[in-house]
């Protein structure tokens, strides 16, 4: 199958006050049409940078990035993105909210059928009932739902996620990884997410990348394959286990705590 | 007692008070009209002068509300210029500060001599010069500390920077700019009195309370002040007004 993303030798560094800082060395990522890429890494390593280079928002200053057999050259409307911070406008309600890149995209759906697309996608999240609200009244989990709901209201080919459940707690986020599921189901797109979490990465990913520290290059990738669907049972197995000692053994070759070879 | 009686009740009540105790106090200490009027003293002021008092005030008061109005648009544009560029913040930035710091009362002369007999458009400028700076620092400020994630969110999406202006800047800014705007509106009225009250044959209240002064006549004095509380009230509570309508949202609900 064709990669949907491709970013092939990716270099960059920024401009600091300090001189240059190199923050992507040598990077290498694919994801398949479909694909759901979870990336993990170090603090400071350089992932919110790679999702800011698959946005189109900045340029390697050397390798390329490749969306769609197209090389990105700056931003484009087939991608959504969620953060950490689920950035919901106050004095729009969640429904003005999830409708806003549908006023911004070229041939968004407009009027009605704009309102009926943003309440199917607030209903399969669990917000319906919530569109009048303001995010104010919303808790830190139902921002981050509505927040998912806007990255997806245009129907992009790319959903890049910032470590979107990362300011919540185990249980809220344990229910949105269930939820992620039932939207992918519903919802085809491709997605790459950035987790400082293991077992959120390999309960969504089907393919986990681990960067080193900084500069970050692709360190490690692990497949993951599901046979059947997606249960929160699957973490507590010997395989999930094993996965999860295989990747916490290459954060600490990243951190630079472990040698390569040494085994954990 | 319902809500809106008692926004009402209240403050009346306050005044009242207020009034009374002003009344005692020079009923008290036995001054002469000259050293303190009390209330009433200026109800014979208003019912010589209520004519002049109506065209005077709205002098005043629409010279108020021009200089002002050119203090929020050039306010805003510099406020976007500096929240845009971090060059531009940089160089403009201590000019701001320095002629800010300028006491008003030094510029009010040289305004009224570098153009003399203009009263309308002297007292106008001054208001916009005492009042823009609030708005610019203001607009700057809100605009350079909006969380990048909130540009990307359009950005990516290859958004314009105008739209993104439109659509997450501006609104964004606005509790902030009615926040500023609070403050102008008041130093916009200091301006258009210090103005008034400086120019020979001028009009406006400030021009009334110069003519009390130079006629000895000290309750018109003391009316006129009272007047321009009035007046200061209102336009400042229009400007609540405003913020309600236009930035409300950003108002926390209670409990
Ligand atoms: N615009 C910038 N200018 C200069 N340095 C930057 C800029 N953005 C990020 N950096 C630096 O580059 C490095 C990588 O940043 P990045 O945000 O990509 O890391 P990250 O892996 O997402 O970190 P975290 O785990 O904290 O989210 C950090 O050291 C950061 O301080
Ligand atoms: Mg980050």
């Amino acid at each position: 199958m064709e990669n949907l993303i491709d970013i092939k030798g990716v270099r960059h560094a920024y401009d600091t006050a300090a001189g240059k800082l190199p923050v992507l060395d040598g990077l290498e990522v694919s994801v398949k049409e479909g694909g759901f890429c979870a990336v993990v890494g170090p603090s400071g390593c350089g992932k919110s940078t790679l999702t800011r280079l698959i946005a189109g928002l900045m340029h390697p200053d050397e390798g390329e990035v490749w969306l769609h057999g197209e090389q990105v050259k700056g931003p484009r409307s087939t991608v959504g993105m969620a953060f950490q911070n689920p950035v919901l406008l106050e004095w729009r309600t969640i429904l003005q909210n999830v409708m806003l890149p549908l006023e911004i995209v070229p041939g968004g759906l407009k009027g009605k059928a704009a309102v009926e697309r943003a309440e199917s996608l607030l209903a399969l999240v669990g917000l319906e009932g919530f569109e009048d609200k303001r995010p104010s009244e919303l808790s830190g989990g139902m921002r981050q739902r509505a927040s998912l709901c806007r990255a997806l209201v245009h129907q992009p080919d790319v959903l890049i996620l910032d470590e979107p459940f990362g300011a919540l707690d185990a249980f809220t986020r344990e229910d949105l990884w269930q939820t992620m599921h039932e939207v992918k189901a519903k919802e085809p797109f491709t997605a790459v997410l950035i987790t400082h979490d293991l077992r959120e990465s390999i309960f969504l990913g089907d393919q986990v990348v681990v960067l080193s520290g900084r500069p970050a290059r692709t360190q490690y990738v692990m497949e993951i394959t599901r046979d059947g669907p997606p249960k929160l049972d699957d973490l507590y197995t010997p395989e999930a286990s094993e996965r999860l000692a295989t990747l916490r053994h290459q954060i600490e070759i990243a951190q630079g705590r472990a040698e390569e070879g040494v085994s954990a | 007692m319902t809500g809106t009686l008692r926004k009402i009740l209240v403050p009346t009540a306050a005044m009242i008070i207020f009034l009374i105790l002003w009344e005692a106090l020079v009923w008290v200490m036995g001054w002469p009209n000259y050293k303190m009027a009390s209330p009433s003293d200026l109800i014979p002021a208003y019912e010589r002068y209520w004519e002049l008092f109506l065209i005077m005030g709205w002098q005043t008061l629409w010279r108020t509300v021009l200089g002002l109005l050119l203090a929020i648009i050039v306010g805003t544009a510099i406020g976007m210029i500096m929240g845009f560029s971090r060059t531009m913040r940089d160089a403009l930035y201590p000019l701001l500060v320095g002629f800010n710091a300028i006491p008003k009362a030094t510029v009010v002369p040289i305004v009224a001599l570098m153009f003399v007999g203009a009263h309308d458009f002297n007292t106008v400028l001054i208001a916009f010069m005492i009042s823009f700076f609030p708005i610019a620092v203001s607009v700057s400020i809100g605009l350079s500390t909006l969380e990048p994630e909130y540009r990307d969110i359009l950005r990516s999406l290859g958004a314009s920077q105008t739209t993104i202006f439109w659509k997450i800047a501006l609104p964004k800014t606005l509790p902030e700019f009615f926040g500023a705007l609070k403050v102008s509106v008041t130093l916009a009225f200091i301006g258009t009195n210090l103005m008034e009250i400086v120019s020979p044959h001028g009009r406006g209240l400030g021009a009334l309370f110069d003519s009390g002064k130079t006629n000895s006549d000290y309750p018109l004095m003391f009316a006129v002040l009272i007047a321009l509380a009035l007046l200061g009230i209102v336009l400042y509570y229009v400007v609540v007004a405003l913020e309600k309508v236009f930035a409300g949202w950003a108002e926390r609900q209670p409990g």
